[in-house]
């Protein structure tokens, strides 16, 4: 059982502001029903255009209603300048805190109010060139980079509390990886456990072997786990050919993979010399 | 304020003539059965007769029980059990729907070079059996298929899936943790090589469960050690529990009849009166080959955290396959692999019931949950969306994402 606050509780049990304004100056939607939890919010502002009446219908779990509930509470009565610079970390201190892995129900709410604040002033949600990385959730790029650094987060699995992104099917770990180290830089590389000291030059044979071992240990079962596959072709100096096979051979991904992933543990673990190319067929 | 428990298939009430039984182990019997002296060695005629008792509820002989700690242990020893005596062979069978005991043992198999096949469910949650017959290879090591689903109570055909895999000589094994204690179950009978068993599902305590193997099947130990259980599973014997197994299993035998008439019975009216007095609402899984105690209902449009927690508020204990309440982000694998709609997959909420619940319990459930369904779907627009009747929007369906990115 999640440990909520008595004041997530209180405003799940007695949710404030909920329903929609008639006639509303605004309506800000965010979320859907498959990605599990959906918001709906409308205002209305009075003649010094400050919010005087907001409400909101929320479908999800407690703390996406109580993070809904606390959302209008906190607007009300604000200029749209001061509702906008509501984050969502005011949102779960408002709660007096949420469990790390609801972070994205503040985040929500904190989105709709945006949507919303946009829809008044007639423009698009979306204006920013963006690209979808969690296509299970449907979270963009520049969510993912916007809510990191909003937030401080730094692992893949604070990208995931707070944004859902990655918690589905998990093919854009690696992309959701580096969006985070193109905003943080490289993380410290762990020594990773070589067979060989580090300066040693490998032999051939060596470096093949490590290579194979690398394969099967850390690259190809969350590869064959989505269905795709990969097969060695042949090592030529520090150049290693592969073919992509299963769901990988048709997947536009599929090259953001090889890079970042197949390349990235490659070097990793066996030498950062080495490049991987795809061989079609 | 009462509370009702209706959560049984996550663990039953420990019976309180298990406990007696088991309270003179914790003191005055405290003796190592393996010992050399009288004193250790009469606590090992306590468990021979537990393990008399086990067999006896599914029909099978004292020699082909070990007993384990509990249902995981059982299914990982079974599976890896099975696959160290035949180390050649590098395929498995299991199903979509299992337990995460068997499907997350499975994925561990697939990462390191085994190739697993999941078997598929229709969208009444029953087995395809044809994708078994075709999934079947020369070097397939196990079968293994639940008898009964824990979220949806779905049987399935076990004792014909076994027949199958004997005709080509492949181990079968079922995870029959939610169906032991709730229906008869007989191995001589059924022709299953292995069956998972767990005390804490059929009113013995958690940390204590059982194997059955049969005669003559070819396994090797998974908890290696000492040469307890015949050497089949090393570890000092947990005599209280398993004494207390022994006990449960006499009293779910005890009340398997009552379990099949007067629960199904209270289980059966809970949900047509959810269904007749609150519109939108689905059973998942094929209501004609169930558990007798299990009920999952979907209530369309709302999640399924939201009515958990209402429910608490009344003392009522359930589950539900939402997403939320699982803590991952995707609601129940179960009721996805049944392409159960997400317009209910969240919302859905399961009663599982027992010997220990009553006509009051049931009546009780029945008052308080239209309110609450109506009071959480008074706060979903995709409620207030359905019953103007507007067209559904990609903000309800989501089905497109591109029209509902978080930017």
């Amino acid at each position: 059982m999640w440990d909520y606050t008595d004041k997530v509780k209180d405003h799940f049990l007695h949710p404030r502001n909920v329903g929609e304004v008639e006639n509303p100056d605004a309506i800000g939607e965010i979320g859907s029903l498959a990605c599990g939890d959906a918001l709906r919010l409308t205002f209305k502002l009075d003649e010094n255009k400050r919010i005087e009446d907001i409400k909101f219908q929320t479908f999800g779990c407690a703390s996406a209603i109580a993070s809904s509930s606390a959302l209008t509470e906190i607007a009300k009565g604000m200029t749209l300048e001061e509702a906008e610079k509501i984050s969502n970390q005011d949102l779960a201190e408002f709660l007096g805190g949420l469990p790390e892995e609801k972070m994205h129900c503040s985040v929500m709410g904190k989105e709709a109010l945006e949507a919303a604040i946009a829809n008044y002033r007639g423009e698009e949600a979306v204006k920013e060139d963006f690209e979808i990385v969690c296509k299970c959730f449907g979270v963009t790029d520049k969510e993912i980079e916007r809510v990191a650094k909003e937030n401080d987060l730094t692992s893949l699995e604070q990208i995931t509390d707070f944004t859902k992104a990655g918690g589905g099917c998990q093919a854009c770990h690696p992309k959701i990886e580096a969006i985070l180290t193109n905003l943080w830089g490289k993380k410290p590389v762990e020594p990773a456990e070589k067979s060989v000291p580090a300066g040693q030059k490998l032999t051939n044979l060596q470096k093949i072997r490590l290579i194979q071992e690398t394969l099967e240990r850390e690259i190809l079962p969350p590869i064959r786990s989505d269905g795709g596959d990969l097969e060695l072709i042949d090592i030529s100096g520090d150049t290693i050919y592969v073919a992509l096979r299963g769901s990988c051979s048709f997947c536009p991904q599929s090259q953001f993979t090889l890079k970042n992933f197949v390349e990235a543990k490659l070097r990793e673990f066996v030498s950062p010399d080495l490049v991987v190319e795809e061989v079609k067929g | 304020m009462k509370t009702i428990y209706l959560d049984n298939n996550a663990t039953t009430r420990t019976a309180p003539e298990v406990v007696e039984t088991m309270l003179p182990f914790f003191s005055d019997l405290y003796g190592n059965a393996s010992s050399m002296h009288s004193f250790g060695g009469q606590v090992g005629k306590h468990i021979a007769s537990a393990r008399e008792q086990v067999a006896a509820l599914i029909g099978a002989h004292p020699s082909e029980i070990i007993f384990t700690s509990c249902g995981t242990e059982s299914n990982n020893a079974a599976i890896m059990g099975t696959l160290y005596s035949y180390p050649e062979k590098k395929h498995v069978v299991i199903c979509r729907v299992e337990h995460p005991a068997v499907l997350n043992v499975g994925h561990h198999l697939q990462a390191r070079g085994y190739r697993v096949t999941e078997l598929g469910v229709d969208h009444a949650g029953n087995l395809l059996l044809d994708e078994l017959r075709a999934a079947l290879k020369d070097d397939t090591a196990l079968v293994s298929i639940m008898t009964a689903n824990n979220e949806t109570g779905v049987l399935f055909p076990v004792d014909e899936i076994a027949a199958i895999c004997k005709e080509r000589g492949i181990p079968f094994h079922t995870d029959a943790v939610q169906a032991v204690g709730k229906i008869p179950m007989d191995m001589r009978k059924s022709p299953f090589d292995l069956l998972s068993l767990s005390g804490h599902k059929l009113h013995a305590p958690k940390g204590i469960g059982a194997l059955y193997i049969r005669k003559g099947t070819k396994f090797s130990p998974f908890l290696i050690g000492g040469h307890q259980e015949g050497g089949r599973r090393g570890g000092t014997e947990n005599v209280p529990y398993i004494v207390g197994l022994g006990r449960a299993a006499e009293f779910v035998t005890a009340h398997m009849e009552e379990e099949n008439t007067r629960v199904r019975a209270l289980r059966d009216r809970l949900e047509s009166e959810l269904i007749q007095r609150i519109p939108n609402t689905l059973i998942n899984g094929d209501p004609l080959n169930r558990l007798p105690n299990t009920s999952n209902i979907s209530f369309e449009y709302i999640e399924g955290e939201s009515i958990l927690m209402l429910l608490n508020e009344e003392g009522i204990c359930a589950s539900s396959g939402s997403a939320c309440t699982s803590g991952s982000l995707q609601p129940s694998h179960v009721l996805r692999a049944m392409g159960v709609p997400f317009t209910a997959a969240h919302g859905s909420v399961r009663f599982s019931l027992s010997i220990y619940n009553d006509d009051a319990d049931i009546d009780h459930v029945i008052k308080v949950m239209p309110p609450i369904i109506e009071r959480i779907r008074e706060m979903s627009p995709f409620w207030k969306d359905f019953q103007a009747g507007k067209p559904p929007s990609s903000f309800l369906t989501g089905g497109d994402v591109e029209h509902h990115v978080h930017g």
